[in-house]
């Protein structure tokens, strides 16, 4: 349904912009009608700005992306109105989406000012209460308040039932549930899944490992702003092959196994030959930069698990062996 | 034994009244101890943290005493408390990032710091350089500003200028929770390092995250809206913890190898309660499945095993 193609964002950066930083580079995957796929990387890895180009609230250097066959980078005007129907995003920090002048449901009216003029007053209230029910809130104790007068997690909720007035068919999730405490970022989560169900596609973007690994079908690790490793979440988590997935998963704090253990425990990589299994592949490829377009990026080392070029990792001090 | 905290009672003063954001807390920590405290965010526990060490214009002590190696802290005394910090209590705070005066280097800031306190800088600079190295920095970072250095890397720095004196006690406030999982792993690791090294005698880790403790912890201290819930070492708070907060706490949280088509989690219905007018009774029987009348009564925090205390009349067996 939502489909990148070798993406990539170029920033310019420097006092008069004459220096070029490159924050996402040739990213390719897909999202699915009902598919989770969790974008996982650290600060700094160009998940957010993959996120940012998805809402188009900032242009793609190269490459496309495609909803549904149709290239988003062309859609202006009453159609990007549309767009905006079908694609829709929440943000980490709950409490800076609102106004705090104004009351949390004025996002509801919102949205009605925008795409529902026509709508009788009475139809939309059930439709908003319907909506607030979905997302496991009570609308007697949610509306009609101030954001200082709700929760974090009840606010990010409301974004969530804000979304799910409009048709959407992709939501973007930036790390949605950091800012949110234990006891209850597990509800928004369990609320996505239920979201999935109704045939929702989620860009699950996180640092997160754990909460990565328990939501998604599909996962893509990121670094520096190129894919070191993706493919189905069983399979990247249970054999990490990229020596950063490896660091990755082996630094995850756990609350029955200590560190060292989960070392210890790691599964072997697949392609243990020990050497770049995208080398072995594709010899005469590039280490670095944008790779030509006729030039793959990533290797299949076994159905539905990628894995990029190791040599990114070179600078990295810790290694996993 | 290291620090002795009894009964102590820090409150907030606002337009609205107090708000009981320490509301009677009595533990100790052992020499060699790292004990964690965790806990939602508003549950009181940086509250407990900072009032060891500094309380700010809006925190009112109330009540309660604390011993440091047999040293009672007049905590309640701003100037009082000025030989004791940094010397015998230190402080990681939960924003190290901004910790650092910006416009100064590294190297010129620490030696104010510690002429300030009436240190000899040359005398401990090579100590200061070979702790430098221990965690892994260059010591060319004397000669840099702040923002030259990452966020893992101005972490590990404070971590370093704050122990420089060897203290009894350090509070290290949500230190790990801005860093991304690889650099987090290092920093937890540094602190133990700090505790095995003789740097600090004794360390209290406050965080959300349980997962991190139970990598690093000798023993938890799980607190409740202003109230201490459990505490007990930290094998115990995981695997057999007592109290139902604890219970619940710990599992609703989603680790590596646990997916949503396999098992769901569930959270904790509710939220705490407001801190200014808090109920009577256990201040967590709100959103208690176990609640029982006998809960409207204030459950004390007694040990019901070898270094495992709790507040819970269910926990203690006083409901049979």
């Amino acid at each position: 349904m939502l489909s990148l193609n070798r993406v990539s964002k170029i920033y310019s950066t420097g006092t008069f912009g004459g220096k070029e930083m490159t924050a996402v580079r040739d990213v390719s995957f897909d999202v699915n009608t009902g598919e989770v796929v969790s974008l996982i990387g650290e600060s700094g890895s160009g998940k957010t700005t993959i996120g940012k180009m998805i809402l188009k609230l900032i242009d793609i250097s190269h490459g496309s992306i495609t909803l549904d066959e149709t290239d988003i980078s062309a859609v202006r005007g009453s159609a990007l109105k549309s767009y905006y129907e079908h694609v829709q995003g929440v943000f980490q920090d709950p409490f800076s989406s609102y106004n705090p002048i104004f009351k949390a449901d004025r996002v509801f009216g919102l949205i009605r000012s925008e795409y529902f003029r026509g709508v009788a007053a009475s139809e939309w209230s059930d439709k908003v209460d319907a909506a607030v029910r979905s997302v496991a809130l009570d609308p007697g104790q949610v509306l009609n308040k101030y954001p200082h007068q709700l929760s974090g997690g009840q606010l990010q909720r409301l974004l969530i039932a804000r979304a799910l007035l409009l048709d959407l068919k992709i939501l973007v999730a930036d790390e949605i549930i950091s800012m949110l405490d234990a006891s209850t970022r597990i509800d928004v989560l369990n609320l996505l899944a239920d979201l999935k169900s109704r045939g929702m596609g989620i860009l699950f973007i996180t640092h997160d490992l754990s909460l990565g690994n328990y939501i998604s079908e599909k996962t893509v690790i990121l670094r520096r702003g190129a894919v070191v490793e993706m493919g189905e979440t069983e399979k990247v988590f249970g054999h990490p092959t990229h020596p950063y997935t490896r660091l990755l998963v082996s630094s995850v704090p756990q609350l029955h196994k200590k560190w060292t253990q989960i070392e210890d425990e790691l599964e072997p990589p697949i392609a243990g030959t020990g050497g770049c299994p995208f080398h072995d592949a594709y010899p005469l490829a590039g280490h670095q930069g944008v790779r030509p377009v006729d030039e793959p990026t990533l290797v299949e080392i076994e159905e539905g698990h990628f894995v990029g070029c190791f040599e990114l990792e070179n600078e990295t001090s810790r290694q996993v062996a | 034994m290291s620090l002795q905290v009894s009964d102590l009672r820090v409150y907030y003063r606002t337009l609205a009244g107090d708000v009981k954001a320490l509301d009677g807390a009595t533990f100790s920590i052992a020499d060699k101890e790292i004990m964690g405290l965790a806990g939602e965010s508003g549950c009181g526990k940086s509250t407990l943290g900072n009032s060891l060490i500094r309380l700010d214009g809006r925190m009112k002590y109330i009540a309660g005493s604390v011993t440091l190696d047999d040293n009672v802290m007049p905590i309640w005394d701003k100037t009082g408390m000025n030989q004791f910090r940094f010397r015998d209590v230190s402080v990681i705070p939960q924003y190290a990032m901004s910790a650092m005066n910006p416009t100064c280097k590294i190297g010129k800031m620490t030696e104010e710091l510690l002429e300030s306190r009436g240190e000899n800088f040359r005398e401990i600079k090579p100590e200061f350089l070979r702790r430098i190295d221990l965690v892994g920095l260059q010591r060319d970072v004397l000669t840099r500003y702040p923002m030259e250095l990452s966020g893992g890397m101005k972490q590990r720095m404070v971590m370093v200028i704050s122990t420089l004196l060897n203290p009894s006690l350090l509070i290290a406030d949500e230190i790990t929770s801005a860093l991304d999982v690889s650099t987090q792993r290092a920093v937890a690791e540094t602190l133990v390092s700090f505790r095995d090294h003789g740097f600090v005698k004794s360390m209290m880790v406050i965080t959300h995250d349980m997962s991190i403790l139970y990598q690093i912890a000798d023993s938890i201290l799980v607190m409740y809206a202003g109230k201490l819930a459990e505490k007990a070492p930290t094998s115990v708070v995981i695997e057999r913890p007592l109290h139902p907060y604890t219970r619940m706490l710990v599992s609703s949280l989603p680790e590596v190898g646990v997916r949503y088509a396999d098992k769901k989690l569930t959270g904790i219905p509710g939220s705490p309660p407001s801190l200014l007018n808090p109920p009577t009774g256990c201040r967590f029987r709100a959103r208690c499945p176990l609640a029982f009348a006998k809960c409207a009564e204030e459950p004390p925090f007694v040990e019901v095993d070898t270094d495992h205390a709790v507040a819970c009349w269910k926990a203690t067996g006083t409901d049979a």
